[in-house]
This record gives structure tokens, C-alpha cells and sequence, in this order.
């Protein structure tokens, strides 16, 4: 059903086409990258885009193109981890906020009002600065800034189908609380769920590339979009492609991330249909 | 012979911040193997509270206070809560009156027949879905093995009540309860749908608790009423007993209430009858008989105390001062 309101949703598809090309690009970075990208390479330091480097070299003389490709990878790797980390959390926490009430709900919706309380670059910064840069904690940081979001969207979820009958009816059908949670609530509130984690993968590449950006991310030689701004940006003003290119690739992810979640919003969202 | 169900003075408060809500306040009722007892009055009388207090899942703030309730010569409100998960669904099963909502959208009828077979019984899926298809073939739903994929919303509501009767009835319950089974569904499906669950309830050997506030269908369905009326039962006896000869002023009000086609409404002989006043807040219940300050008969006594409950006929009972010979109550 979503196939087919999708393939009527050429925005949707469109957005669908550039994950599509990014994770293709991921997968296949070893053989679409025409240089190793920490190789160094003193004769052509900030060299010009030309048929060798096709979006010119920086200023150690890396090809920037090469290290784009390999960006994609860590883009990828860190967004759609720290988003499934996110999920994770927030489907088990929301879940048992909205399932069992009470002082459990309480306690977990105040602890994620409290995350959400600081703005969320800020708050993985902070986490970053504890932890120390390396790649996997960028995924957690990110995670758990994001796993409010999921805990407060599925409480939501949870609290609306747990009124109807059928909930009432499998209790008196004898099920236990886990197989009602996990078999009769959980798969009503997918939905929204999908619609989220589309979205805040977007956010997520934003955000590696920001926290890259500050020195937090991947530590440096590594070649994430938000470091090779970061080397780039002292030449900006007199070598352009230097930023312009991996400043594109975040860009044309993200715009792909955001048009399939605005797509799906529209598909599965019952108040718009 | 022994009783499917016994409930045995049933108190079932909602404890929230105004005070305890009295919902289920002393209901004492007696279910017979294969009979179908239906259970009848107002809205908030506490007909559906006493259906989950035997199930034991009163929704919050909601607390069994006190009472039993004998099933199989076990109190089920003494067993540990893993037993009492297998009585349900499986002894007891529960039928709601949504059909609408109560099926889970996200699976097919088949899945949750299956999965209800399963939960109770060691099988494979294949036999419990042969199970399935016979269990919806005898509630009389068309072409069994194809609706048998069939997600919810591709039913009708009378076809998705029929399944749920299909999924309440798959293990052989030795008890139904089945709270306003028919009251979402169209006229003309209702007594269809009635049907169906009666006369399988017979085959099977079943007894229902037929919760509803629709006189006419207890009247074509039930072996025994028991009319309720803010937290009590008020009169209990065989369909005749109730239908032709009440005695209690409430369940005489309620039956004058019914339209009836034919018997016109407005001026004249066959005025639809409006009981005065309003149900009493079942946080604040009047003293003596929770009925005297709707009752047009009420006496002295009413207002002080209780009616005891008394027999007066065979398997006829009510609660009611009239019926006190010593204590009868003054102008009528």
C-alpha cells in the first residue's frame, strides 16, 4: 500500500532515488573513488578541479572527490545507526511509559523532557567532549539525543491504541503484557515511528557533519563531509571547491532524507489522508 | 448440577480523587452450565465493571473490594495472576460491543484466530487454522478459507462481530461474556448475530452472561434476567418471571420505558413512560435503597434501610420493601 502511494509521490521518489544513490555510493566508495582519499599528494596541494581531481584537491593535495565518495559511508554509518540506537531506546521507553503509567511514566517522560531540554547539538557536543572522538561515539551521542523524540511519539502512539477494544479484547484473551505491547500495540504505531526515523536521519547527517565540523566527530585524517569542511574552510574565499562539493553531498542527502519523510508523512499520516 | 458461575457478594470501587465510585456494590449472581442469563439495565449500573471483575481486569483506578467469585468451584479471585491468564481466553472468554475496534487493524482474522488457538493450545498452525475456518464457518461467515486472510477493515461490522463470537468460542469456553454484543450493529443484523451466539452456546454447552440494556433481545435470548441498578441486583428471575410478572419498581419502570411498534407514543393509553430523576452518582449513593429517590412507591423504610434480599416465587428474587409483609411501606 505505501509502494503505491509512494510511486504516485514523484517528490517522494525523487527523495527515494538520492538515498538510493547515496547508499549505492557507500557500498560501492572503493571502486567509484578515483584516489585513496588520505593520500597525500604535495605537487598538486589545492589543485583546481580538473580531469584527475574531479572536484579539484585540498590543501595537502587529497582528492576531494575520493574523499566525498568515502564521506558517504561515515554519513550513512553514524546517521542510520544513531537513529536505530534512538529508535531502540525510545520504542522501549515510550512503550512502557505509555503501557503501564504511573510513576514509571513519570519518571521516563521527565528524564526525556530533561534531554530534550537542551538544544540537541549542544547536548551531544557536551556528550562528545565526555567521551572522547571516535566515530562509534558519535553514533551514541547523537542516539541518545535523538531517543526522546521516538520515546514521546510512541508514549503517544501507545496511549491511543492501548484504548481500543482489541487491547482490551487480547487481555481477556488471555495474552500477557509483552505479547499485547510487542504483538497488538507495537504494530499499530509504525507509522509514525517510520515517519520519524526518515526525518531525523536527515537530522543526523546534519549533525555528524556539525559535530565533525567542531573537531567532535570522526577524528580528523578521516574523511566525513563535516571534516573536510572543516579543512576546507580556511581557503574558502580563495579555493571555492574546496567547500562547495562536500557542502553539496550534505545537502543532497539530506534534501533526499527530508522529501522521502515528507512523503511518507503524507502517506501514513490518517489526519492528511 | 453446579454452577458455571457463582459471584458471590462483588464490590468493585474506582478509587479517584472525588472518593471511591461505587461501582459494582454487592452483586451476587448464579450462572448455570448452557443457561444465558442476560443482565440488564441503565448505562454506569455496573453491568460491564462486574464482567471485568470476573475476568479480574478492572481498569484502573478501579479495585475488587471484596466478594468472590466461584468458577469451577475456584475463587478466582484468590489465583495467582499466571493462572488466571490461562482462564482467559480459554474457560472465559469475553466478546465487547465494538466490533469495529475490537479486532487488531494490523493483522489478518486468521492471524488473531490463530494466535488465540495457540495461546492456549499446543498445536501447529496448520491444524489451528483448520480450527479457524471450521470456527468461522459455524458462525456463518461466507467462504471461510478466503475471509480467513482478510484484514478487519475488509469485514463488515456484522461480520467482524461474527468472528469476534468465532474467536470468544474457538476453545469451548465453559463461560461467555459477552457485553453488548450487538449493540454497534445494524437492526436487522442484531438478531442474526444474537442467534448465532446463542445457538452455538447451546451446541457447545456454554454459558453466556448477556450483558446489554436492550429488553427485547434478553426477552428472545435469555433463560434467566437479572436486572441491576446503581451497583446492585434489584430482581432476578426466569424471562417470564421478569416479563410478565415484575415486581420491583425499577424493573417495572424499565420495561414500561421500552417502545414498543404499534403502541403509540403521546397522548393517551400507551404514553411512553420516562422515569423520573436521574441515576444516582455512584459516589454519593442514597441511603437505604439506592432506588428511593426514583422510586414512585417508596415509603418510610426505603430511606433508612436496605430491602433484604428475598425470594418470591421459585428462582424469582428481588430486593424491594414491597415485598415486605411487616414492613410495608405507607400510600401506593
Amino acid at each position: 500500500m505505501i509502494w503505491k502511494k509512494l510511486s504516485r509521490n514523484w517528490l517522494g521518489l525523487i527523495g527515494l532515488a538520492v538515498i538510493a544513490l547515496n547508499v549505492l555510493v557507500a557500498l560501492m566508495a572503493p571502486f567509484i573513488a578515483t584516489h585513496d582519499p588520505l593520500q597525500i599528494d604535495v605537487a598538486n596541494q589545492a589543485a583546481p578541479p580538473s580531469a584527475k581531481f574531479f572536484f579539484g584537491a585540498d590543501e595537502y593535495g587529497r582528492d576531494i572527490f575520493s574523499r566525498v565518495i568515502y564521506g558517504t559511508r561515515i554519513s550513512l554509518f553514524v546517521s542510520v545507526l544513531s537513529v536505530l540506537f534512538a529508535t531502540t531506546f525510545g520504542v522501549v521507553l515510550g512503550a512502557a511509559a505509555g503501557y503501564y503509567r504511573g510513576w514509571a511514566e513519570s519518571i521516563i517522560m521527565r528524564c526525556m523532557d530533561a534531554i530534550m531540554s537542551f538544544p540537541a547539538i549542544l547536548l551531544a557536543i557536551g556528550i562528545m567532549a565526555v567521551l572522547g572522538a571516535r566515530l562509534i561515539n558519535v553514533v551514541i551521542a547523537l542516539g541518545f539525543v535523538y531517543v526522546p523524540r521516538f520515546a514521546r511519539i510512541v508514549r503517544g502512539s501507545v496511549l491511543s491504541v492501548k484504548q481500543k477494544e482489541f487491547v482490551e479484547a487480547s487481555l481477556a484473551m488471555g495474552n500477557s503484557d509483552a505479547a499485547i505491547i510487542f504483538r497488538h500495540i507495537l504494530p499499530n504505531c509504525v507509522a509514525p515511528l517510520i515517519v520519524q526515523a526518515t526525518a531525523n536521519l536527515a537530522y543526523a547527517i546534519l549533525a555528524e557533519s556539525s559535530l565533525s565540523f567542531l573537531g567532535l566527530g570522526a577524528p580528523p585524517p578521516a574523511p566525513s563531509w563535516g571534516n573536510i569542511l572543516s579543512d576546507a574552510r580556511n581557503f574558502m574565499l580563495d579555493n571555492m571547491w574546496m567547500t562547495i562539493f562536500p557542502g553539496l553531498a550534505i545537502t543532497l542527502a539530506v534534501l533526499g532524507f527530508n522529501l522521502l519523510g515528507d512523503a511518507l508523512r503524507d502517506i501514513l499520516d490518517p489526519r492528511l489522508n | 448440577m453446579a454452577d458455571a458461575l457463582n459471584i458471590e457478594g462483588l464490590k468493585t470501587f474506582f478509587y479517584t480523587r472525588q472518593g471511591a465510585a461505587k461501582a459494582v456494590n454487592g452483586v451476587s449472581l448464579r450462572i448455570r452450565p448452557g443457561q444465558i442469563l442476560g443482565v440488564v439495565g441503565e448505562s454506569g449500573c455496573g453491568k460491564s465493571v462486574t464482567a471485568f471483575s470476573i475476568l479480574r481486569l478492572v481498569p484502573h483506578p478501579g479495585r475488587i473490594v471484596s466478594g468472590r467469585i466461584l468458577f469451577q468451584g475456584r475463587d478466582l479471585l484468590e489465583l495467582p495472576s499466571r493462572e488466571m491468564r490461562r482462564i482467559r481466553g480459554d474457560r472465559i472468554s469475553m466478546i465487547f460491543q465494538e466490533p469495529m475496534i475490537s479486532l487488531n487493524p494490523a493483522f489478518t482474522v486468521g492471524d488473531q484466530l490463530i494466535e488465540a488457538l495457540r495461546l492456549h493450545r499446543r498445536i501447529s498452525r496448520a491444524q489451528a487454522r483448520d480450527r479457524a475456518v471450521e470456527m468461522l464457518r459455524q458462525v456463518e461467515i461466507p467462504a471461510p478459507e478466503k475471509r480467513i486472510n482478510d484484514y478487519p477493515h475488509h469485514l463488515s461490522g456484522g461480520m467482524r462481530q461474527r468472528a469476534m463470537i468465532a474467536e470468544a468460542l474457538l476453545l469451548n469456553p465453559d463461560l461467555l461474556l459477552a457485553d453488548e454484543p450487538t449493540t454497534a450493529l445494524d437492526v436487522t443484523i442484531q438478531a442474526q448475530v444474537l442467534d448465532i451466539m446463542c445457538r452455538l452456546a447451546r451446541e457447545l454447552g456454554t454459558a453466556i452472561m448477556f450483558i446489554t440494556h436492550n429488553l427485547g433481545l434478553v426477552a428472545e435470548s435469555a433463560d434467566r434476567v437479572a436486572v441491576m441498578y446503581a451497583g446492585k441486583v434489584v430482581e432476578e428471575g426466569g424471562v417470564a418471571d421478569i416479563f410478565e410478572n415484575a415486581r420491583h419498581p425499577y424493573t417495572r419502570g424499565l420495561l414500561r420505558s421500552v417502545p414498543l411498534p404499534g403502541r403509540r407514543t403521546g397522548q393517551g393509553r400507551g404514553q411512553l413512560y420516562e422515569m423520573a430523576g436521574l441515576v444516582p452518582s455512584l459516589f454519593d449513593l442514597p441511603p437505604g435503597c439506592a432506588f428511593h429517590p426514583r422510586c414512585p412507591r417508596r415509603g418510610e423504610v426505603c430511606l433508612r434501610e436496605e430491602p433484604p434480599w428475598r425470594a418470591i416465587g421459585p428462582g424469582h428474587w428481588t430486593a424491594c420493601w414491597l415485598e415486605e409483609a411487616d414492613a410495608a411501606p405507607g400510600q401506593s
